[in-house]
């Protein structure tokens, strides 16, 4: 599966974490740039979540930009969760 | 209760270390018509992980009029925070129907339809005139507050500090969580900077009946409490007068004097209630 639009959800704000997904060709894999101001001490299990969510999402071709200011879990799995729902123009109860 | 944005983690996270009674993690006025869906899902997803320590957890979902209400109850509900607050409630059977929905999803998993309560927002004129069908016929709601920014826009007139226009309101509100043993929570002052002008409002409030008030700062939490909380008089006096009562009761005698001043029932009911809120019990 891949993206249908660019999409984009969360902040640059403390705590938080923004994603930006955009569709790649088809069969072009997975390209992730990710970056954390705690990745020192988090990075591998930022990481982690992030892959877990791509395959659970079975997000194969897809470009994913992450930008992290030392979210918890939660909020990383909810604004990817909102990120990849708005890329497949899913999301529902919100305006556009 | 303290007001929490529903899109801020940041906020959500540290909500608990304020000593506030009660947390709203707000999905209605405090987020932007665009970011609907971020808010609920942060909000579905902190909930249950997030240590608010002895708060009690409200939500407050979107009118069911809205392209979001429904949303927010089939993402809330099956996690059953201590409340829903429904905004701009305005007649019984619009709570009914409301109840109806929430009830369908706590079926669908399984939930019970004791557990989580209701809080009825009266935030329009409408509201204000059904408010005792809304705070009387229904089990789950357990309170019933008043927004005053949306009832002065609504009845097209300006908030001022004085609450002039929305005075008939309050104690209508009042009255009629009253006469239905429900809590009653006053709105929010806005101006975080004006302390004095918090407690006069907050004073009044308490005043005229209701038993707390909303918050948008944390700020505003300790002034509330301060206005609140017996004083140790006041709850010295209520422990002499329950303690007499007790006594009293027992020789078969139901009118006493303390001081030379009459004791009976209502005063007694008001002592019993500053001995709850001091957490003091007479042996």
């Amino acid at each position: 599966m891949k993206p249908k639009i660019a999409a984009q959800s969360g902040t640059f704000e403390s705590s938080d974490v923004i994603f930006l997904i955009e569709p790649r060709p088809d069969n072009s894999g997975r390209k992730l740039e990710i970056s954390s101001t705690v990745m020192q001490q988090f990075g591998a299990n930022f990481n982690r979540i992030i892959v877990e969510m791509l395959d659970q999402y079975d997000m194969t071709d897809i470009h994913l930009i992450a930008k992290d200011k030392g979210a918890l879990e939660p909020t990383i799995k909810a604004r990817f969760e909102t990120a990849i729902k708005r890329s497949l123009d899913e999301q529902e109860g919100t305006l556009k | 209760m303290l007001y929490i944005p529903g899109n801020n983690p940041a906020m959500i996270q540290q909500g608990g270390v304020y000593g506030a009674d009660s947390i709203l993690l707000d999905l209605e006025d405090a987020v932007a018509l665009n970011q609907k869906d971020a808010a609920r899902t942060l909000v579905r997803n902190m909930i249950n992980v997030i240590d608010f320590y002895d708060a009690e957890v409200c939500v407050r979902v979107n009118h069911l009029s809205t392209p979001f209400g429904l949303a927010d109850l089939e993402a809330i509900v099956p996690l059953q925070p201590s409340a829903i607050r429904y905004p701009k409630t305005e007649s019984g059977e619009e709570v009914a129907e409301l109840l109806k929905i929430i009830e369908q999803i706590e079926d669908r998993h399984g939930l019970p339809h004791n557990k989580m309560t209701l809080h009825a927002m009266i935030e329009t004129a409408m509201g204000v005139q059904n408010v005792f069908d809304i705070a009387s016929k229904f089990d789950r709601v357990d309170a019933i507050t008043i927004g005053g920014q949306d009832l002065t826009a609504d009845m097209n007139i300006v908030y001022t500090p004085d609450g002039a226009g929305i005075d008939f309101a309050r104690k209508r509100i009042v009255m009629a969580a009253k006469a239905s043993h429900i809590d009653v929570i006053d709105t929010v002052f806005p101006d975080v900077n004006d302390e004095e002008g918090l407690r006069r409002e907050t004073e009044y409030a308490k005043r005229i009946g209701f038993t707390g008030k909303a918050v948008i700062n944390p700020r505003q939490i300790e002034i509330i409490h301060d206005v609140y909380t017996p004083t140790d008089e006041e709850v010295r006096k209520a422990y002499r007068i329950v303690k007499e009562f007790k006594i009293n009761s027992a020789a078969g005698i139901g009118v006493f004097a303390i001081d030379g001043k009459m004791i009976d029932a209502p005063i007694v009911t008001r002592a019993e209630y500053i001995l709850r809120l001091a957490n003091v019990t007479v042996g």
